[in-house]
């Protein structure tokens, strides 16, 4: 057997996964948003009437941009986040066992479900919550802050705290692969920390970084659940519009959504990989 | 967990009988053959989370001798698996107004009333469309009775022995209000728009309920008036749409909920002292010790009303064991076990003989608890005293002034809808 016959048979499951389980329905989505549908059954046909309808909806243009703000607000946050922690553990932090027990400590929010860690922020922050009754205890405010819940704040502090993570791991191994050598050099030419951060530690950690920015903004436009829960149903994103399609069964202008969606995530995927070339800078 | 009551020996006696009856006319025609392979029949039973018990699946199964499993799942996921899936279900537990979509896919048989033992018993609100004083009920929305008879793949406007679905369980939807924290007395659905309840209020966040609460309320307030609010024009959808954005926008909403959970938290915690509720969540939160009204209140109720269908791959000796259970279902535990979430059975007749005189006088008679209520699970949900709110059964009922439906318009409302949750 060749060694090219060896690595096409390796990574044969995982194609073959990838094609069944998600290539497959992504072009069941991709052709139902072009046949016609009575309300109960579809009909295999060619209409373009399910993209008219969702491009001459003004709200489908408000929920993009509702997503895309959630996507990037989140995103700028978990990477300053995400870079600092990493950098702290990377370049801070001396000994190795020490180094690998905090990175460890960082994952200890996955030992529970998503969701558990999303609803346990719903009694912290409510108008009766935790958060609340203590700065009323402490004399700090009068009233209760009404927009710690059921708001974008909400939202967006859930999703940091759940996609944080996600930034952190890809990062923290791209800084770990810096040659200490190249930093050493650096300074005996008397580069300033700062220098050596923008020309040194931020390029090449930028695979890390491109791939946590995959990681985060993936998750966040392909969300509905968090945003529905956080924001109680008062916010909107691609993904919960479409559930409530789906939900009384109007599927062509879901499926539709659905294809532009992807198109858009996709185009924002090339995007980034485009700028970084993880696959050769993984290879090195 | 209260154990429900199994049938007494009458109506075991009149389930049995109609097993035997509808035996003798199976296409089998000996009822020893079918009896004996009787009790390797599973049926299964999906419907909704307020109609589907473990209990209740027990008992029936115990008392059937074959096996009766339950899976849990909303009207809309139903539906989807009715037309989509017919063979993953038995006994479709489905709203009424399901069946203006789904109706059509020929998916359901027909139910044939004769085999149903107690239907001349159910309530004429289904059977009849008229109130229990013989007038009309209000037909906005989907009124059960306009979709109770089979006409083909339509609807007869008249009764005939071909049913659609067999009716079980119903009720008379209001808003649930925290009398502590509001202080006064409320007595109109305007008060949902209220500014004076800014930040405290809550919708259901289903575009085809919703809308209809959120109708209820702009109507009380003279803002607008629906030719028919279960059946709203594009410019309606719009209109109302319009003034929820504003709303919205002004801060009146606290939140919009999806869940039963989310709807008993928001009132037990407080985050809102008005909204769209259903009444098991008020039992829920009063099960807490937390004070929560089911408010009638004087525009009158938005209804609803639930049934089992039939699927069309049921056939033999399996279509005889779906009828035995159909009947079961009339017979009086689950009519009870759902009446201590505060709904009402079609058959009230058998209701009455599996509740307690109590548990009767206080849920449907209307009158004030003459000892402790419990929840289905046994929880306290009233003390000695008290009263449900909006009287008895027949004053409920009759309240009624619009039904969950699904719209013709039912496309565009749900993009209006989104236009608004997203505003």
């Amino acid at each position: 057997m060749t060694p090219n016959r060896m690595s096409q048979l390796s990574v044969l499951p995982f194609t073959a996964i990838l094609i069944i389980f998600t290539g497959l329905p992504l072009l069941m989505v991709v052709l139902l948003s072009f046949w016609t549908f009575d309300g109960l059954e579809y009909r295999p046909d060619f209409t373009l009437a399910n993209f008219a309808a969702v491009f001459a909806a003004p709200v489908t243009w408000k929920i993009f941009a509702n997503t895309l703000r959630y996507a990037a607000i989140t995103w700028a946050i978990t990477l300053v986040v995400g870079f600092t922690v990493s950098f702290y553990l990377v370049f801070h932090v001396r000994n190795l066992k020490l180094q690998i027990g905090l990175f460890l400590l960082c994952t200890i929010p996955f030992w529970t479900s998503t969701v558990i860690r999303m609803i346990s922020w719903i009694p912290f922050l409510g108008r009766e919550g935790l958060f609340n009754t203590g700065l009323m205890q402490l004399g700090l405010i009068q009233q209760p802050l009404e927009f710690l819940l059921f708001s974008d704040f909400a939202v967006i502090i859930t999703y940091v705290n759940l996609f944080t993570l996600f930034m952190i791991v890809p990062i923290f191994n791209a800084m770990a692969k810096i040659d200490r050598n190249v930093i050493e050099a650096a300074l005996d030419a008397g580069a300033t920390g700062f220098q050596i951060l923008r020309t040194i530690i931020i390029p090449l950690s930028r695979t890390g970084i491109a791939l946590g920015t995959i990681f985060v903004l993936t998750l966040v436009m392909g969300d509905f659940f968090v945003v529905r829960v956080m924001s109680g149903g008062q916010s909107s994103t691609v993904v919960s519009a479409m559930k409530n399609n789906i939900d009384q069964m109007y599927y062509p202008q879901a499926a539709a959504m659905a294809v532009l969606l992807i198109a858009v995530v996709l185009g924002m995927v090339a995007t980034i990989l485009r700028v970084v070339d993880v696959r050769a800078e993984l290879a090195k | 967990m209260q154990k429900v009551k199994t049938t007494d020996g009458v109506s075991r006696r009149t389930v049995l009988k109609t097993i035997a009856g509808a035996g003798a006319g199976s296409v089998l025609g000996a009822p020893m053959i079918w009896a004996q392979g009787l009790k390797d029949v599973t049926l299964m039973h999906v419907g909704p989370s307020y109609s589907i018990f473990e209990d209740i699946a027990a008992a029936a199964s115990a008392d059937l001798g074959f096996k009766i499993e339950m899976q849990n799942a909303g009207t809309d996921a139903i539906m989807a698996r009715v037309v989509g899936q017919p063979d993953s279900i038995d006994i479709a537990d489905l709203e009424f107004w399901a069946m203006q979509r789904i109706w059509r896919s020929q998916k359901l048989q027909t139910i044939d009333t004769g085999k149903i033992a107690h239907w001349g018993k159910i309530i004429p609100l289904f059977r009849e469309g008229k109130n229990f004083d013989g007038n009309e009920m209000s037909r906005q929305g989907t009124m059960p009775f306009e979709v109770q008879y089979a006409d083909g793949t339509g609807f007869a406007a008249s009764p005939n022995t071909s049913a659609t679905m067999m009716p079980t369980i119903f009720n008379a939807d209001t808003l649930g209000i925290r009398p502590d924290l509001i202080g006064r007395d409320i007595t109109s659905w305007a008060e949902l728009l209220n500014p004076e309840f800014k930040g405290k209020v809550a919708l259901i966040n289903v575009p085809q309920i919703g809308i209809m609460d959120a109708a209820m309320a702009i109507e009380a307030r003279g803002d607008l008036t629906y030719a028919d609010k279960g059946n709203m024009t594009r410019d309606e959808i719009d209109a109302t749409i319009a003034i929820l954005i504003k709303a919205k926008q002004d801060g009146q909403f606290r939140a919009f909920w999806s869940s039963f959970d989310e709807s008993v938290n928001f009132m037990a915690s407080g985050e809102a002292v008005i909204q769209s509720m259903w009444s098991p969540a008020v039992t829920a939160v009063r099960g807490r010790g937390i004070d929560c009204v089911y408010k009638g209140l004087e525009e009158g109720y938005r209804g609803w009303g639930n049934g089992l269908g039939l699927m069309s791959h049921l056939e033999g000796i399996k279509l005889e064991a779906a009828y035995a259970y159909l009947n079961w279902m009339l017979t009086g535990p689950y009519g009870a076990f759902v009446a201590r979430q505060g709904y009402y059975s079609a058959v009230p007749e058998t209701t009455k003989a599996s509740l307690s005189a109590e548990e009767w006088d206080y849920w449907y008679g209307g009158k004030p608890a003459a000892v402790e209520i419990k929840d289905p699970f046994g929880t306290v949900m009233e003390l000695p005293g008290r009263s449900r709110d909006g009287g008895s059964f027949e004053d409920r009922i009759g309240g009624i002034r619009c039904w969950n439906t699904t719209m013709d318009e039912g496309e565009y409302l749900v993009q209006r809808w989104n236009d608004f949750v997203a505003s």
